[in-house]
């Protein structure tokens, strides 16, 4: 495994972003993404020439609080639409590649 | 060398809830795969989760029962990892706003109290169940959504009947407070331990291993005590533990590395941009706190002030909720507490262990019960003639224990004249017992009043028996 992600890095580690979203890069891929991601963590870099001294960190930008449901639940769904789909079903399940060895 | 064991346990625990906590989908376990699920809990990409009250209060209500502070400003984060559970690729979860922080757990382990430290709990959602197959997985999301608390213990737990322990105390204040039914076998509680161990004197702790996703309580047991041992051979060896995610595999009894590319995350947490913060009235949050429910250990010494009871009576009556409901609605029929105990802790207890039901299974009802102890207790009925009638109870759980003495003649013969006939009887025939017992066989006395107790078929009062009978042989010549 890659060294761990670095927020401060002025170089964003293209390789191990892409490793945890399991995408597959080409080098000329690599080489695009590094470029481009670098403009924007630059671009966020400027941002850190605000003062922000005493200033809460904000969790969301709307100003609402305590959007919640009842406990109640709604129609079932239809679980054929739901499969249909997927890649593959089998006993009304979601296959995958197998995740345990 | 000696050891020092640090145990810090993580536990999940699965809220009773009508739905999930962002859709409208049935919380509901044992169902076919895949039939309460919507966009939201399958993680479709541009879905919009909604929080369910429901979940807000049951686990704020768990943070009021342990004595947690609830956090004035609460939200959501998303903690991003890469696993088929979890389609969107992250889950929702809380970082560093949780709802309740700090409070505590009380545990007792041979006789010994002590307090164990809640760090936090925090609110998030389950994860769908994989099931592996040969050669591929199997997902059913019917579990996704559930509403899932995580309860982070600090790491005060020195031993593994210490951390049994803790997990016995927690489940009992949840099932208490309603917050979830606890059920082992349903994956309503799991678990994740931390272990590490240090040389008596070092101040400093050891390297910890984390043992994974263990839904028993006896697993988490034999895991720790495996890694107790594995641990202390390795630092015995001049060996140092390597800090590492392990599982418990239950047959072989050991603990096992899991593959490091299956449980290395990153897991940038950042805040969930589709759930608004939680910020609770303190009026709300002081409303839930004067609803909360009696604790486990309140009700232990409440039973043993208002019944009267043994403090062990007590501790085996209150373990289970349902089972302390139980027992003060049978005590609540009679005058006899102490004997509704006896009754509980004994046939009721046994019959239970026998069919594996749980007291909600139970079929005789607790008036029936108290009727049944007050007609044994006011000595209608001798204790034999009493069990009897238990048993046709468990048949005919709709009978009254009254009518069912009076229909099959049961009621005890406490009238002397009619015992001092048995008695009479008795001491003719069985001329070799009496001689015994005049020689100073104690024994012989117990197969007299078995003879009178079989010529009465049951019914004779037996302690009035062996008065008459001590009474008769002794004024004998």
């Amino acid at each position: 495994m890659s060294s761990s992600f670095n927020e401060s890095a002025e170089h964003m580690d293209v390789e191990y972003v892409a490793q945890l979203a399991r995408l597959h890069l080409t080098p000329e891929e690599r080489t695009l993404y590094q470029r481009q991601l670098d403009q924007i963590l630059g671009y966020v870099d400027e941002l850190k020439a605000v003062d922000v001294e005493g200033v809460e960190p904000m969790a969301h930008p709307m100003p609402r609080t305590n959007v919640l449901r009842r406990d109640e639940c709604g129609t079932r769904g239809d679980r054929e639409a739901v499969l249909a789909n997927a890649p593959s079903v089998r006993h009304h399940q979601f296959v995958v590649p197998k995740i345990v060895e | 060398m000696n050891y020092h064991v640090t145990i810090g346990l993580e536990t999940h625990i699965q809220l009773k809830t009508n739905s999930k906590i962002f859709c409208a989908c049935a919380n509901h376990f044992g169902d076919e795969p895949n039939t309460n699920v919507c966009p939201v809990c399958l993680g479709y990409p541009g879905v919009m989760p909604v929080l369910n009250e429901e979940a807000v209060h049951k686990t704020i209500r768990a943070g009021l029962m342990i004595g947690s502070r609830i956090g004035a400003f609460c939200k959501f984060d998303r903690k991003s990892y890469f696993y088929p559970d979890m389609p969107k690729n992250y889950q929702i979860t809380q970082y560093d706003r949780p709802f309740c922080i700090g409070g505590q757990v009380e545990i007792e382990v041979d006789g010994r109290k002590k307090i164990i430290r809640v760090n936090r709990i925090h609110l998030e959602e389950d994860v769908a169940k994989n099931t592996h197959a040969a050669t591929s997985s199997e997902v059913d999301f019917n579990r996704a959504g559930t509403p899932l608390m995580e309860v982070v213990s600090e790491p005060d737990m020195e031993t593994p009947e210490e951390a049994l322990a803790y997990l016995q105390a927690l489940k009992q204040i949840m099932v208490y407070g309603g917050i979830s039914e606890c059920n082992l076998e349903e994956g309503n509680m799991r678990c994740d331990v931390n272990i590490s161990l240090r040389p008596d004197g070092q101040e400093k702790l050891g390297v910890k291993a984390e043992i994974k996703n263990m839904n028993t309580f006896k697993g988490v047991f034999q895991a720790l005590q495996a890694e107790t041992r594995r641990q202390e051979s390795i630092l015995e060896s001049g060996g140092s533990v390597r800090q590492e995610t392990l599982r418990f595999d239950p047959d072989a009894g050991v603990t096992l590395p899991m593959r490091s590319k299956e449980y290395a995350h990153d897991y940038r947490y950042f805040p969930e941009p589709d759930l608004m913060p939680v910020v609770l009235d303190k009026d709300v949050i002081e409303r839930w706190r004067s609803e909360l429910p009696e604790l486990p250990q309140q009700r232990r010494e409440r039973f043993v002030s208002q019944y009267d009871l043994p403090e062990y009576d007590a501790a085996v009556l209150t373990a289970d909720k349902h089972l302390a409901d139980y027992y003060e609605r049978a005590a609540a029929g009679t005058k006899n507490f102490k004997a509704v105990s006896n009754w509980v802790m004994t046939e009721v207890m046994r019959v239970l262990s026998e069919k594996g039901w749980t007291i909600e299974q139970f079929p005789i009802q607790a008036d029936a019960l108290a009727e049944l102890v007050a007609l044994a207790d006011g000595k209608v009925i001798n204790s034999n003639s009493a069990k009897e009638v238990f048993s046709i109870l468990l048949e005919e759980p709709g009978a009254s224990p009254k009518a069912l003495v009076e229909k099959r003649g049961m009621a005890q013969v406490s009238d002397s004249s009619a015992i001092d006939a048995f008695v009479d009887q008795v001491i003719t025939e069985q001329t070799k017992s009496v001689e015994d017992f005049r020689n100073g066989k104690q024994a012989a006395l117990q197969f007299l009043v078995g003879q009178i107790m079989k010529l009465s078929r049951g019914k004779a009062n037996p302690q009035m028996a062996a008065q008459a009978l001590r009474d008769k042989i002794g004024s004998m010549e």
